[in-house]
């Protein structure tokens, strides 16, 4: 089907990145070796909560190789506090403490030395004297009445509470027959990727610029930096070819940016800080969400949800740059795939003394999607119907898109009962319930887990607006630049940093698509950001929508530029013209052509030649703003968030060894619809990916604190990432429902797998207690809580 | 501004030892405490190996020592001496050119950021020496000490098995190839 | 050398030393690889007991011969240790002296009635394993002492045996760890039991009172499942991040008695006795 539309788009075309990193000669940011470079290692605090009393670094600077340390202090007086999203200016977020550290492992000084090894002795050697301060841990803590407070100045842990109604909730709830509410809690997770943040960066007082070499995923980095550095942003040079060693939403490392920008101006020589495993995890504020579901729903006897109250709290950990609005995306898919016609949200985000979080794949959406398939899952419960059967009643049908949710974001397209049925052909749910049964019989407990769920992509950040008045922002740009060389070869750009996308491929694939050329002919190049177009980075899962749609116009206006050079050198009207591989032709008489080397000889050497008012040379650029962008909320808080809407459809059975609690995945299916899909290798790889992350999510992966306010999960042996034993065989089902708003129906994809893996399995789990009678709620269902939970509910029923 | 007026401090007790490292001899002076991953990666610019987490959970760092898998983060380079050690930098056959297994990654497209990727194809180099013909379950444990956050390994299995089938048909004698 | 510093620490595998270093929890002042010393790494069968030298790499001892037809319990827990990588490199002898609560060496040389040997200076002596394991991360190894290997009893007979363990990811650390081995007489009756768990406390120990319990009987599940509950029921077990007390405790029963179980069919030839894990 896809062949006869598109030559090289959706076709089996490998991914270009992979040739150099199979040989290990990707460029990662600690491969970037600077003459004379000098290494930061951090002092980190060992309180949840502390007063800094005194820094006494003398004998540190005594220290073999040792150049400089730094405090809080002295960086607060240098630099500008980082960017927030909420106006809480009494909520300052630096690099280093000053004066008061708010978590265990938050950075308090650094030093610099010839090696790391000699800065890591040197760290050990700073005397810091603190005084313990009290704590709060817990988000219903942090609000509770009297609660101690993380930041004083504040005045309360609370940094945003809000909260919406959309359509008559009260008159929903009040003429549904049916109500229930559910408690749900996302543990604190994190996409920890497996290189840690890193960053290079020199200063040139000469020239007035800060290169800067990082393994950076981040929106408005190089403004960021200037701010606070308090230069101007045309100073620091980003540069957008260091290859990103994984990040999927996370590696925003603002602050140690700002700390080695800082060191690199003042001492004059460049600047290393890559962090190692354990100041990652417990002071490179990537933590993700962590939060607290409450979930009310009004339905009838059927199942038909009408209505939902969600109310949703946040523990942000205790700084805040953007984390509070994933809070606010999930706003733009508030109901799911299901026609749930009024909702009220309420969005709470406190501050306490745990990491500081930053985005994570999803940006808020995967939480939401777990509290949401929950609820869904137990109104079935409740009225003794089939889930999958309750998801048909719910679901959004093919012929009602375009589909207007009460919180104002219209969904694009999509067949979501098609998805199900294509899944179910490949796998009978019948026979899935036999084999369930089967297992029951055989002693084990076993269930079918089904979740539903979107991924919003193409990433307008009209929640910013939503959640903080000040901010009027309506724009979400990409771009792309093609060049056409005097030799007739064709270079393309982007502008920004890949951590695994593939965004090479991607801009090649389509640019040849509308070129009609080969597209691995085309150089696709990253420039440094003083020599780029706006980008709006790969975060909301944006770039095949973004990106591609910059590069296909882009193309598009090259291509109109070469017809219009042949048609006139042609001596024919320009609607005569056909473009054809690169070579453009007089329709009327075929024969009659311009071929690529002969427009570009035009274009490049013989303006003589060139239609009146066209520039010479064959350069376009295209700045694309999102699809359905452009406006901000209503009063009343409804907003077009994002513009696309893809569709997972997960189908698991699970198996639970009852004596010891060791859930196994014994079958996992997914359908997925993306639109169009530019690359197949790479939109699998990413599903495949999201998939194994949400079980990690679901299963494993934990932040988790003691009570003295330590992170007792800080090294890769207890936060514990899926290895290959832990992945199931996963069967993907395709389906293409294009999306009306991109060039070449493209959705987005790269959430998908996570965005509904942790709530399938969290479903599955509570399928198989549902024999016990208990249900769990809590992420992530260790073996351990699986198994005294079950043996509690055992003891109860007088079991065995 | 601050300079760098400072005087080196003598150097600490550094340690000359003798490595071999895809197959060309190199003797340096280190500290003895530079792991094998740091030495190859500052000391000789071999910066296919990577550091993950540095204490042995990852494997991004895994290089070959006598043909077999180990952790580079985990041995002190003075502990290497005496034996031949193989980085991705010595599978790799020349410029521009690929060996089968890292042709199969790419085939099946096995990675994504790249950063777990020179392991995976150092343990699946040192799986397929050991084992031509390895069923999914081999692969599936060979690669279980590498940690891959992107591909949820899928296209990794995939790739090694490409290539396990491919090294297969191309040993095979020319009247047996398909 | 180790004698004159007492922050001077043996290497052998580093696979547990190495990380350790890394996160700056254990700081040597210098370190001493014993890995070169050729006549530590050795598998010797020695009539009825099984030798085996202290840096004798654990890979060896995964695909040894000897190890496989002598020590069948052995051989299964070895490829539960770690990962391919680590064992590649990791020692007998370092994961001994290590002596982590949850290490499967360490279950085994306690379930086998395991004898140790070390070096102090110009003195050899031996430990029983059951004596050597005194704490979490702690041995009887006199200060300066460097273990040098260990040898494990040959039962003979129709031997069968049994290894289980659970743990979130295959290669980790198991949260609780089970091992058996039974003998059995003519008559099918068990001529001998040993019963080990691991990871529950703070060293692996045995189930005595199951061994007594169930020496001579024909192992019937009902009585196996008893004996070891009883076993268990007074045990203080460890809670942390990744199980409960009342987990860890439940769970080794279970475990025991699978293993039992294992050891018992294996013993009838009616299984292959593998190992399982959770």
């Amino acid at each position: 089907m896809s062949e006869a539309r598109h030559r090289y788009v959706s076709s089996d075309r490998r991914v270009r990145e992979d040739r150099r990193f199979v040989v290990g000669k990707g460029k990662f940011v600690a491969d970037i070796d600077l003459p004379n470079t000098k290494h930061i290692a951090l002092v980190t605090c060992p309180h949840a909560a502390a007063r800094i009393k005194s820094i006494d670094k003398r004998a540190a600077l005594n220290m073999p190789g040792v150049h400089y340390v730094v405090d809080g202090r002295e960086l607060a007086e240098a630099t500008l506090p980082l960017m927030t999203g909420l106006d809480t200016p009494n909520v300052p977020r630096r690099p280093l403490a000053v004066d008061v550290a708010r978590y265990s492992g938050e950075w308090v000084a650094a030093v610099v030395a010839n090696t790391r090894a000699q800065a890591e002795d040197a760290a050990e050697a700073i005397d810091v004297s603190y005084e313990p301060l009290p704590f709060v841990l817990d988000a219903e803590q942090a609000i509770a009445p009297g609660a101690v407070l993380v930041h004083q100045a504040h005045g309360s842990n609370v940094l945003l509470d809000k909260t919406f109604v959309w359509g008559d909730v009260d008159k929903d709830f009040k003429d549904s027959p049916r109500k229930l509410s559910l408690r749900v809690k996302w543990a604190r997770s994190s996409t920890v990727p497996i290189e840690t943040f890193g960053v290079v960066t020199t200063w040139d007082p000469w020239r007035e610029i800060l290169d800067v070499y990082a393994s950076i995923q981040m929106p408005r980095y190089a403004d960021q930096i200037g701010a606070a550095l308090k230069i101007p942003s045309s100073s620091v040079r980003v540069h957008y070819d260091v290859d990103v060693g994984g990040s999927y939403g996370v590696k925003r490392g603002i602050k140690n940016t700002v700390l080695a920008g800082y060191l690199a101006r003042r001492l004059g020589v460049p600047i290393r800080l890559i962090e190692d495993r354990l100041e990652n995890m417990r002071g490179g504020d990537a933590h993700g969400p962590e939060r607290l579901f409450d979930v009310e729903v009004a339905f009838d006897d059927n199942g038909v949800v009408r209505s939902m109250k969600m109310r949703a709290l946040e523990n942000l950990g205790a700084y805040a740059g953007r984390s509070p609005f994933q809070l606010g995306k999930p706003i733009g898919s508030i109901v799911g795939p299901y026609k749930i016609r009024s909702v009220q949200y309420r969005a709470i985000a406190v501050v306490t003394n745990k990491t500081t979080q930053d985005a994570v794949r999803g940006f808020g959406q995967g939480p939401t999607n777990l509290a949401l398939e929950r609820v869904i899952d137990e109104v079935a419960n409740v009225l003794n119907l089939d889930p999958l059967e309750v998801r048909r009643r719910n679901l959004i049908r093919h012929e009602e898109f375009p589909y207007m949710i009460p919180s104002g974001t219209t969904y694009d397209s999509g067949d979501y009962h098609t998805v199900i049925d294509k899944v179910l052909a490949d796998t009978n749910y019948a026979e899935l319930k036999k084999e369930r049964d089967r297992l029951r019989a055989e002693g084990k407990l076993a269930g079918i887990g089904i979740a539903a769920c979107l991924e919003p992509s193409g990433g307008n950040a009209t929640f910013e607006a939503l959640l903080n008045p000040a901010i009027t922002t309506s724009t979400f740009m990409d771009s792309c630049r093609i060049v056409v060389d005097g030799m007739g070869a064709i270079t393309a750009t982007m502008h920004t940093t890949s951590s695994g996308q593939g965004h090479e491929t991607l801009v090649g694939t389509v640019i040849g698509e509308v070129l009609q050329i080969d597209p691995d002919t085309i150089r696709v190049a990253r420039p440094d950001s003083l020599n780029s177009l706006p980008s709006g980075t790969p975060v909301g899962s944006r770039m095949a929508i973004m990106l591609g749609g910059a590069a296909f116009h882009a193309a598009q206006k090259l291509k109109a530029k070469l017809t219009a050079i042949a048609a006139h050198d042609l001596g024919i009207p320009p609607e005569r013209a056909v473009y054809k591989d690169g070579n453009v032709f007089d329709r009327n008489a075929p024969q009659n052509k311009r071929t690529w080397a002969d427009l570009v000889q035009i274009a490049h050497r013989n303006i003589h030649r060139m239609p009146d008012g066209c520039e010479p040379g064959l350069a376009v650029s295209h700045i694309y703003d999102v699809p359905t962008g452009g406006t901000l909320p209503t009063p009343d808080g409804r907003v077009q968030m994002y513009p696309c809407f893809a569709f997972e459809f997960h189908l698991i059975l699970l198996s639970i060894d009852p004596d010891l609690g060791v859930p196994e995945i014994v079958r996992y299916r997914l359908g997925h619809d993306c639109g169009t899909q530019i690359n197949p290798k790479i939109v699998r790889g990413m599903t495949m990916g999201g998939i194994a992350h949400g079980i990690g999510a679901a299963l494993h992966e934990e932040f988790a604190y003691n009570d003295e306010g330590q992170l007792i999960s800080q090294t890769f042996m207890d936060y514990l990432l899926p290895s290959s034993h832990e992945v199931p065989a996963i069967k993907i089902i395709d389906h293409e429902t294009p999306s009306p708003h991109t060039v070449l129906g493209q959705k987005g994809s790269g959430e998908s797998g996570y965005l509904g893996a942790p709530a399938a399995i969290a479903n599955a789990v509570n399928d198989a207690l549902k024999p016990l009678g208990v249900s769990i709620n809590t992420l992530p269902l260790k073996v351990s809580k699986l198994g005294d939970l079950i043996a509690e509910a055992r003891a109860k029923k007088g079991g065995k | 501004m601050h300079t760098l007026t400072r005087k080196e401090k003598p150097k600490e007790s550094h340690m000359r030892i003798e490595l071999t490292v895809n197959g060309a001899e190199h003797t340096l002076d280190i500290e003895p405490r530079t792991t094998l991953l740091d030495c190859l990666r500052d000391h000789l610019g071999l910066t296919g190996a990577h550091a993950g987490c540095e204490h042995g959970v990852c494997g991004a760092c895994t290089v070959l020592v006598d043909g077999v898998a180990v952790r580079s983060c985990l041995m002190f380079s003075p502990q290497a001496e005496g034996a031949a050690i193989t980085t991705i930098e010595g599978v790799t056959p020349g410029p521009g050119e690929l060996s089968p297994v890292q042709d199969a990654f790419c085939e099946t497209h096995g990675m994504q950021c790249g950063y777990c990727t020179p392991a995976m194809v150092l343990v699946a180099h040192a799986l397929l020496a050991d084992n031509p013909e390895p069923t999914r379950e081999q692969i599936v444990e060979a690669i279980s000490g590498n940690i891959c956050r992107c591909t949820g390994y899928a296209q990794i299995v995939e790739a090694i098995a490409l290539a396990a089938e491919r090294i297969r048909g191309a040993n095979r004698p020319p009247e047996l190839r398909k | 050398m180790l004698a004159d510093d007492e922050n001077a620490r043996v290497i052998a595998g580093g696979q547990t030393l190495v990380p350790m270093m890394a996160m700056r929890l254990a700081r040597p002042t210098q370190l001493i690889d014993i890995t070169r010393i050729a006549t530590l790494s050795y598998i010797r069968g020695d009539g009825d007991t099984v030798a085996i030298g202290a840096t004798t790499r654990q890979c060896a001892v995964e695909r040894d011969k000897l190890v496989a037809t002598k020590l069948p319990l052995l051989a299964q827990a070895i490829p539960f240790i770690g990962y391919t990588a680590t064992r590649a490199r990791g020692t007998i002898g370092g994961s001994l002296a290590n002596a982590d609560p949850a290490a499967e060496l360490s279950l085994i040389a306690v379930t086998l009635d395991a004898t140790l040997s070390y070096r102090a200076g110009s003195k050899t002596a031996d430990i029983p394993a059951q004596e050597f394991f005194v704490g979490p991360m702690t041995t009887a190894l006199p200060s300066g002492a460097c273990l040098t290997g260990v040898r494990f009893p040959v039962w003979p007979g129709k031997v069968g045996v049994g290894f289980h363990e659970v743990n979130a990811r295959r290669s980790d650390f198991a949260f609780v760890s089970a091992a058996a081995q039974v003998e059995l007489a003519g008559d099918g009756k068990a001529k001998r039991i040993a019963i080990g768990v691991g990871g529950i406390a703070d060293c692996p120990f045995r189930l005595k009172s199951a061994e007594q319990q169930l020496r001579g009987t024909t192992l019937d599940p009902a009585k196996v499942n008893e004996a070891v509950r009883a076993a268990l029921a007074d045990v203080e077990a460890l809670a942390d991040l990744h199980a409960s007390a009342d987990y860890r405790r439940r769970v080794a029963a279970t475990l025991a008695a699978r293993a039992i179980a294992d050891a018992h069919a294996h013993a009838q030839g009616k299984a292959q006795g593998k190992p399982h894990a959770h």
